[in-house]
């Protein structure tokens, strides 16, 4: 009875410990889901909750008339976690191998999803097996990245990106430039503009599980602000055109290299800027560096013969000259201290005109040290060499136009027919715009613009006109430009041949053909220069390599652009035949 | 008992008799505890479920084993508890053996060694067994000597329970070897010993801390206790799990964020949410509220529990019963205990709810003995 007692006693002190132990266990649990539970939320929430980018698109690149030039097409990334796939392998070794075996087979497949053999994928994954994130594959089509995401390989993951695409290949890449992986412009209007084309990423809350998968969207933080368009000066139809003969050109004479700018000559809008050698943007896996130069904006050369219609400008200006104005250039050379300037043949008494078209040396230095070197370099300095033209491009050349503080006759002899000065082939197109804008410079510019600026007076209209009529007869039959005559229109420029400067000086055996010119002449429509460098074989006078061009891309470009021909054979042709037949009527 | 005619009955008893021998005294079930244990196991699986991942598969092999615990449980409960009262030497012995068996041929995982595998059987854990064969062993040593018990006596029941404790302790499992310890310190407690020996065991275990500490427990042991008292010590080494289960519990506030809607259960945060940290599972997508509901079902379990014991009626049965129960809510006390943060992590699985087969097994056989006792009561008169 008395055990009883104790037994019952004892029963009761245990219903009172269970009760302890019980309020204890409650009061914890009120402690933790009552009163700590927004700390707790919140430290689970920062665990679980995460911000992601969301990346923006990137504006599109499009020539004048909308045609697209760089777009961003949406791609899939695939990465993995190796840290994550060697601890589910691992856990799948040790429980279920059959699941073991489905993830290596997995893995097999994945392999030749990406097109690697699956030793080099487990090698990587083995080299990196600390790591929690190593890219798979960049920029995989869609359904290649689905295919991917479809074999449920522990670890794997696909993530949205964008692949920049440039339809027009390598025939605007110099302009366009490119962009890295990362979708940041590198080269060229990618580059210059990245700012305005990239565009703001967007957030988004995430709801993210430990193995860093997303499991579902939350809210949307920030939507991303696609970057904007860019419209540039270009005509593709211009451009393509340009690329094919500047192309054909330099594999027909396997020169070095080659340019071809065209401006608007209303405007000073780039028309065409087209460059040899040339890449396509699209696989840069071989590229070389000397063909990702834009060369007609940053390669620098003398700029030759093409300078002697600005230099009888600038005599022009003066007054003291017109174009029927009288020069001795016998005997055929002028002496200048110890230097002889020679021209091609004895050209006799000629006028100034003739001094173009048959670009006489002696004649124009007679010009220019008459007019002295002050009013040359005046000309030449209000026409933009020695400065940036200011289209803002990256790389942009400048030029050396020396002013010496004593003018040495030799030297204004040389620079007047356009040696001891440097330039690029865009600023030598900027400068005939002028002739052909009657003597108003309008800004050359790559991004069209809302509104066409006035405009800068640079020479007198008469002035510009008289050498717009000179370089009608220079292409003109017994001037030196007679190949870059086009069927229909009147068209004028003047041609250059000059040695390429080498390592040691002037290069006997290594020229660049120029051509710069102005159609129609008598009321322009287009400016265009032509830079052909290091033609090989016995053809690599400027009338010879570079005139044709201009001839064949003129051609093209005034049909596409509608400008009404100055003349029509063909419809001469056609009413003398119809004169004809009526004629046989009669009788 | 053979003749009938001997047994004394008060007026009107056959009546009561009649009543009781129901189908649940016919099958030897009681059918409050069944019914409490079948609630228990089925809201189990919904949280397994969600604790396992939405695995189907893992609630199929979960349900198998319960389906198995539950045919153990009534095979248990069909044995008088006589007959445990004579096989308990012989039990204990063969765990002894078994636990023996581990330490020199077991199997296991994670650095530890518990597990046997002998040709012909599934492989077990012996010290699964011995949770039964220990409170039993004791329970007969104790019953069959005067009560309360003497100072040799008591003296032989510490040998009895140290042997097989201090082989649990060397596989390491320093759970097992804890709970199998208070289990057989609860018959020793139920049979009567005096408070002076209570008052000495508390000061020998205190005494024995530091010695614990520095001769018997291995490092990562150590390192669980250093983690209890400060988890942000190492948030991202062994405080980890219990950062993360605290932070699971206290989301869930107090309704919860719905089935299958917890986040850090559901999204990989929580460690071992589907075995010993269940609960932060329940407590994250139902709330204070179903952490309440799980309490009140283990503790009707536990009063249940009592109850059978209180009505056992002779010493051996209500020893076991009241060590069997005790035991049971020791289970329940440290795993919620060590997952919200006021025990240290010892491995210690939810009662009935958390997944493995095992302990399920174990449990259900026990309960079959606590309806053993209740449904073989003989039938005399107080």
């Amino acid at each position: 009875m008395l055990s009883q007692i104790i037994v019952q006693w004892r029963l009761w002190f245990v219903v009172a410990f269970l009760f302890c132990a019980s309020v204890l266990l409650g009061a914890r649990l009120l402690q933790l889901q009552v009163m700590q539970k927004d700390f707790l939320n919140e430290q689970g929430d920062a665990r679980t909750v995460r911000y992601e980018d969301i990346r923006a698109h990137r504006g599109m690149i499009t020539d004048r008339n909308g045609e697209p030039l760089a777009v961003s097409t949406a791609v899939e990334t695939v990465w993995m976690n190796p840290k994550l796939y060697w601890k589910k392998l691992k856990a799948a070794a040790d429980e279920n191998p059959e699941n073991y075996q489905l993830i290596r087979l997995a893995t097999q497949k994945l392999a030749q999803a990406l097109d690697v053999s699956e030793q080099s994928l487990l090698t990587r994954l083995r080299e990196n097996e600390t790591k929690g994130f190593i890219y798979l594959k960049r920029k995989l089509q869609p359904a290649i990245a689905q295919q991917v995401k479809d074999l449920k390989v522990p670890g794997v993951f696909n993530r949205r990106e964008y692949m920049r695409y440039y339809p027009a290949g390598e025939v605007a890449t110099h302009v366009l430039g490119f962009v890295n992986i990362d979708e940041k412009g590198q080269e060229g209007v990618e580059l210059a503009y990245d700012e305005w084309l990239q565009g703001t990423p967007g957030q988004k809350k995430v709801l993210k599980d430990g193995s860093d998968n997303i499991i579902k969207d939350l809210a949307l933080v920030r939507e991303a602000e696609p970057g904007k368009n860019l419209k540039l000066t270009l005509d593709m139809r211009l451009q393509y055109l340009a690329y094919r003969e500047l192309k054909a050109v330099v594999t027909a004479h396997q020169a070095k290299a080659g340019s071809v700018v065209m401006l608007d000559a209303k405007t000073g809008d780039i028309l065409a800027m087209v460059n040899q050698p040339s890449y396509n943007p699209n696989n840069r896996k071989n590229i070389n560096t000397a063909s990702l130069r834009n060369r007609a904006v940053t390669d620098l050369f003398e700029p030759g013969s093409t300078m002697k219609p600005l230099t009888v400008a600038a005599a022009l200006e003066t007054g003291r000259y017109s174009p029927g104005t009288s020069i001795n250039t016998s005997p055929g050379y002028l002496r200048i201290g110890r230097k002889n300037i020679r021209d091609h043949h004895d050209y006799g008494v000629i006028d100034v005109s003739s001094i173009v078209a048959k670009s006489s040396n002696v004649g124009t230095s007679k010009i220019a040290l008459d007019i002295t070197g002050d009013a040359l370099w005046d000309m030449y300095y209000r026409l933009g060499f020695g400065q940036m033209v200011g289209i803002g491009f990256p790389g942009e050349g400048v030029g050396v136009l020396p002013h010496p503080v004593k003018w040495k006759p030799l030297q204004v002899a040389t620079m007047s027919y356009g040696y001891g000065l440097n330039l690029t082939a865009l600023q030598l197109a900027q400068s005939y715009q002028v002739l052909a804008n009657d003597g108003i410079k309008k800004q050359a510019a790559l991004v069209l613009r809302d509104t066409i600026p006035e405009g800068d007076f640079i020479m007198p209209a008469h002035v510009a006109r008289d050498v717009r009529t000179m370089l009608g007869k220079v292409v003109a039959k017994g001037g030196t430009g007679t190949r870059a005559q086009v069927e229909a229109y009147d068209v004028g420029g003047k041609t250059g041949t000059v040695h390429s400067v080498g390592a040691s000086g002037y290069e006997d055996s290594s020229y660049k053909a120029l051509f710069a010119g102005i159609a129609p002449v008598e009321n322009p429509a287009v400016v265009m220069v032509v830079v052909i460098v290091g033609p090989s074989g016995d053809e690599y006078y400027g009338g010879e390599v570079a005139a044709p061009v201009f001839s064949r891309v003129i051609s093209g470009t005034m049909r596409l652009l509608n400008v009404k021909p100055d003349h029509m054979p063909a419809m001469a042709e056609s009413e003398k035949r119809l004169q004809e037949i009526l004629d046989n009527h009669k009788s | 008992m053979a003749n009938k005619d001997f047994v004394r009955q008060l007026p009107g008893a056959s009546h009561h008799l009649a009543r009781s021998s129901s189908w649940s005294m016919r099958l030897h079930v009681d059918p409050v505890l069944l019914f409490l244990l079948l609630v228990l196991s089925i809201g189990g699986l919904f949280v397994l479920y969600s604790g396992a991942g939405e695995s189907f598969a893992d609630v199929q092999k979960q349900s198998i084993r319960f389906v198995l615990a539950f045919v153990v449980m009534l095979v248990f409960a069909q044995l008088d508890p006589s007959v445990y009262r004579r096989w308990a030497p012989w039990l204990y012995l063969l765990g002894i053996i078994a636990l023996a068996a581990v330490l020199i041929a077991g199997t296991g995982a994670k650095g530890a060694q518990r597990w046997l595998k002998l040709p012909g059987l599934p492989r077990f854990q012996p010290s699964e067994f011995m949770k039964l064969a220990m409170p039993m062993m004791v329970a007969w040593y104790l019953s069959s000597r005067i009560l309360p018990p003497k100072f040799k006596h008591v003296v032989g029941s510490l040998v009895i329970l140290l042997l097989p404790v201090v082989l649990i302790v060397k596989q390491p499992d320093l759970g097992t070897s804890l709970l199998i310890l208070a289990s057989g310190i609860f018959v020793l407690f139920f049979a009567g010993l005096s408070w002076k020996y209570v008052a000495a065991f508390a000061t020998a275990v205190g005494a024995l801390a530091p010695v614990m500490w520095f001769l018997v427990m291995r490092e990562y042991q150590k390192q669980r206790v250093l983690t209890f008292l400060d988890p942000e010590s190492d948030p991202l080494g062994s405080g980890w799990n219990i950062i993360q289960s605290k932070t699971a519990i206290g989301s869930g506030g107090l309704y919860g964020k719905g089935w299958l809607q917890g986040t850090q259960s559901q999204l990989d945060f929580l460690p071992e949410s589907h075995t010993d940290f269940i609960i932060a599972v329940l407590a994250e997508e139902f709330g204070l509220v179903g952490v309440s509901v799980l309490l009140s079902i283990y503790l009707m379990i536990i009063a249940r529990g009592l109850y059978i014991a209180a009505k056992a009626q002779d010493a051996f049965s209500r020893l076991l019963a009241g060590s069997l129960v005790l035991t049971f809510f020791v289970y329940v006390f440290v795993n919620i205990g060590m997952v919200s943060g006021i025990l240290p992590v010892v491995g210690v699985p939810l009662p009935l709810v958390s997944y493995g087969g095992t302990s399920i097994v174990t449990l259900m056989a026990a309960f079959g003995v606590l309806m053993s006792i209740h449904t073989h009561r003989k039938m005399v008169a107080r």
